[in-house]
């Protein structure tokens, strides 16, 4: 078995509490693992708190510390209690946390952390009220600790044939000392975790209850809409109210400002348009109707100096450049970077000279555009802001940063700021840039009311946030022998580079060159569904695929060719990723894929890549269909560790298949004098039900090696093995993303 | 503005309202039916399907000058206690990731089961095509619609 400390490092406590009626609530915060263990993504805080209370009926209620945007965390994250308190899955109610830094940390969905964070903290949380439960009953009955067990929410003791409730106990239970070790179940003996629970929130989403931010209703509510430049690079100038505020159920025309001039912007305070005109009315047709009469007038700016927050609390100056920027201009100048050294992320060995005696070279380029997240639920949060007390309710994946900006902005202290998060129709990564809580509560303080800020489809399509444009060339020096001497990495970007230098294949390649480029813009980018690799792994996974090709092997045999000679004589100690884990993504997709028996006239693409601290692997299987691609098959493997909700595992796999489909066919968001080019969904197109795949197979790695994310990683390959496959079933390498017009004319 | 009684989930509710109105602003802001919802605000994503009589339509595209007296059946009337065959079976195959479109498809796959109770594969995905999942639930979202007519 194994022992955690319940007193690790800072903030070393936990509490239970009697209630009325008497129950007990255990509150618990601490370090929940060791940070950045194996290297979170993005730096951010690993650690979590949470909460549950056993009521004297026996009720089991534990609280969803994160928040939920589909990725299946309000019911997973209490699986892993309810698993070490050993309990009746049944008879557990889930709860959303509350945002709170006191009780809870980490309150973050994103970087696909929340079960990995969480899994320590919410198993302890679990064994230790399981812990003084049974010493409760042990007491009770007069009998020593070790001769309690536990089953189903019962204590029972075997020798007397005697059994509890721990309703029965839970007063008595929470006057028990808090255990400093308490003891965890061996994984082989999981009853909860690893099996299937269905969605805690299932009735509710297909009856249609009020679960999301949008749906918020509270008294003498007033909605409110903005209005915001056209272009990226423009600005506000003045605007004329005159026939809005004619216009029926119009309350108010306002202009907030979601920043001051000399605000130091953090983390995830990403904005174009902090300068907005917003109207206020009675409903939200009429508050839509009235922006369309509205007239404002506004102007290009130029270079603005503004200062940035970075990660770990520093700041830096940065320059948001002026002037109206097109498409058609970042394409050129990202293909002059082509030619260009970048700056050296990585060097091994002596590239410069495998490439001058190589006798042949394998050089191509890759790119892909700006996408728009288009969460189905469109941005929006309701605020009540009275005096000093602020009241915010809705979809965010980042209340802790956003907290602190509404903070400062409003003036009223962090103490008086209350978040409540809703269920979110989507996220993607877009709600992490939660400006529009500022904006709602700006509004709102003005307006002396309560309001909820509602964007239309439009207004979140062109807000910008976009997942960056990219550009990867790779280059391959093979001698005579068709031996692979040089592997060479040219990445660009608008605004950051893709690159992930310390990846596959680095560490398999003597002789490695990864270079990196960025061109700074004013259209703004942000987090979208693994953000860098979705394209990293795009452009290397194809690379890899034509090499396999030049050299005349086999893509898989080719791939665990490398990672065998990455795991035995890895070339430098960066490394990120475990060669051995990675290859066995590989092999399991090949056996379950029936890989080298493809059927005649199917097209079949493998993919695999590792991020987020998971590894998967695709098979895509595709055939024409008169120009059009039919996905017939996916075969996923992936390890992420003990699968915690393995019906909604399989779920998250296949969405992120689907996803990754259609971003590669279709997604795009083009740019034109600053202009988005779409901006609702009759222009930015989206896979539909026929263009999914037939069918999706996932299978996972079983091992006992503590969970892993699993939003993001199995996002990533998706596109390669797409493109792999297309090549077999068209003959045509696809470099360029999206797909589709290649595929259609 | 004009005044309209309109047929809801079986009850006759009257309201004052513009007659350019959305039916789906007027389910969603004056009856307090937040179970249909907005997308996209022009009949592109189906979050906003609800039945007018047996036909699936896009309430955000439909005045609620044109109702008329057809009865309008919305997520929450589909049935008395979310009990509906294809509520069932959404719940046993675990459809919904973020959930936000799943009303919706489950009025347009509802009405599709109305007018025929055994549609083929390509049937489902023809009435299914106007209906968004941006996290990719489709395969789910088939495989209930053809156990709940099973």
């Amino acid at each position: 078995m194994e022992i955690l400390n319940t007193q690790s490092n800072r903030r070393s406590f936990i509490k239970s509490v009697a209630v009325s009626g008497g129950g007990f609530i255990l509150g618990f915060s601490w370090l929940a693992n060791a940070k950045g263990a194996t290297g979170a993504e993005s730096g951010e805080q690993i650690e979590i708190n949470a909460y549950l209370r056993i009521g004297s009926d026996g009720t089991i209620t534990i609280q969803a510390p994160n928040p939920e945007f589909g990725q299946g965390v309000k019911t997973s994250l209490p699986m892993i209690v309810a698993e070490e308190l050993d309990v009746d899955w049944e008879s557990v109610v889930v709860e959303q946390a509350l945002f709170n830094m006191d009780l809870y940390t980490r309150q973050f969905a994103g970087g696909s952390q929340s079960v990995r964070a969480g899994w320590n903290g919410l198993r302890r949380a679990g064994a230790t009220a399981r812990h003084m439960l049974k010493q409760a009953a042990a007491d009770q009955w007069g009998v020593s600790f070790d001769e309690v067990a536990t089953g189903d929410g019962r204590l029972l003791h075997a020798k007397s044939d005697r059994s509890l409730g721990y309703g029965e106990v839970a007063a008595k239970a929470a006057k028990v000392a808090v255990p400093e070790n308490p003891i965890l179940k061996n994984p082989e003996d999981f009853k909860i975790v690893s099996s299937t629970k269905k969605n805690v929130d299932g009735k509710d989403i297909v009856t249609g209850k009020p679960l999301f931010g949008v749906d918020v209703d509270h008294e003498g509510m007033l909605i409110a809409s903005i209005v915001k430049p056209p272009a990226f690079g423009m600005r506000l100038k003045s605007f004329d109210a005159a026939s809005a505020r004619e216009m029926p159920g119009v309350v108010d025309v306002i202009q907030i400002k979601t920043f001051e001039d000399d605000y130091q912007r953090r983390i995830f305070d990403d904005n174009a348009f902090p300068d907005l005109v917003v109207v206020v009315g009675e409903t939200t047709w009429q508050t839509f109707a009235a922006k369309k009469v509205l007239k404002v007038e506004w102007e290009a700016f130029d270079d603005t100096e503004i200062t940035l927050g970075t990660w770990g609390g520093g700041s830096r100056a940065a320059v948001i450049p002026g002037g109206l920027e097109s498409t058609s201009d970042h394409e050129e100048k990202l293909a002059k970077l082509d030619e260009e050294a970048g700056g050296v992320a990585r060097k091994d060995g002596e590239p410069e000279a495998a490439f001058d005696a190589a006798s042949q070279v394998l050089d191509r380029t890759y790119s892909a555009p700006y996408l728009a997240h288009n969460a189905m639920e469109p941005q929006n949060f309701f605020a009540d802001v009275r005096g000093d007390k602020i009241v915010v309710e809705g979809p965010l994946q980042a209340p802790q940063f956003i907290e602190q900006t509404v903070s400062e902005r409003l003036g009223v202290p962090i103490e008086n700021i209350e978040i409540r998060m809703t269920r979110m129709g989507g996220g993607f990564g877009r709600r992490a840039y939660c400006h529009y809580v500022v904006e709602a509560a700006l509004i709102s303080q003005r307006m002396k009311r309560p309001i909820k800020l509602v964007y239309t489809r439009e207004d979140d399509m062109t807000f910008g946030i976009y997942r960056p444009a990219y550009r990867m060339r790779y280059r391959a020096a093979i001698d005579e022998n068709k031996k692979v001497t040089g592997f060479h990495i040219r990445a660009a970007g608008i605004p950051e580079s893709p690159l992930h230098a310390n990846r596959f294949p680095a560490g398999a390649y003597e002789n490695y060159l990864a270079e990196s480029s960025s061109i700074q813009s004013n259209i703004t980018t942000g987090a979208f569904r693994a953000p860098r690799s979705n394209f990293n792994c795009a452009a290397e996974q194809c690379f890899l695929d034509e090499l396999a090709e030049t050299v005349g092997k086999d893509p898989i045999a080719l791939r665990l060719e490398l990672l065998q000679r990455a795991k035995n004589t890895p070339v430098g100690d960066r490394n990120d990723y475990d060669a051995e884990r990675y290859a066995g993504v590989l092999e399991l997709v090949r056996e379950k894929s029936d890989w080298g028996k493809a059927k005649p006239g199917v097209g079949r693409g493998v993919a695999a890549y590792f991020c987020h601290n998971s590894y998967v692997a695709h098979v895509v299987d595709v055939v024409m269909n008169q120009g059009r691609p039919v996905v017939e098959r996916v075969c996923s493997a992936v390890d992420c560790g003990i699968v915690v909700n393995r019906g909604a595992a399989i779920n998250m796999v296949e969405g992120a298949v689907v996803d990754g489909i259609g971003c590669a066919l279709f997604g795009e968001m083009t740019i034109k004098e600053g202009v988005p080019q779409k901006n609702n969904f009759h222009q930015y197109r989206m896979i539909r039900s026929s263009e999914a795949p037939k069918r999706i197979d996932v299978h996972f790695v079983k091992n006992e090696i503590d969970p892993t994310g699993l939003g993001e990683p199995p996002f990533p390959p998706v596109f390669a093995a797409l493109a792999n496959a297309l090549y077999q079933a068209t003959g045509k390498r696809l470099y360029r993303q999206p797909f589709v017009d290649q595929l259609e004319t | 503005m004009a005044e309209f009684v309109v047929k809801v989930n079986g009850r006759n509710r009257s309201l004052e309202v513009d007659p350019a109105t959305p039916l789906l602003w007027v389910l969603r802001d004056h009856l307090k039916l937040v179970g249909t919802k907005y997308g996209c605000g022009m009949g592109q994503c189906g979050t906003c399907t609800v039945h007018l009589g047996d036909t699936a339509i896009r309430s955000c595209q439909f005045p609620i000058s044109a109702v008329g007296d057809q009865p309008v059946t919305t997520i929450e009337g589909l049935s008395e206690e979310g009990t509906h065959p294809l509520q069932k079976a959404w719940i046993e195959h675990d459809v919904a990731q973020c959930g936000y479109c799943q009303a919706g498809q489950i009025m347009s796959a509802a009405a599709l089961l109305k007018r025929n109770p055994n549609p083929d594969d390509s049937q489902i995905e023809g009435a299914m095509e106007g209906n968004l999942c941006r996290c990719g639930t489709y395969l789910r979202i088939k495989e209930a619609i053809r156990n709940a007519n099973a």
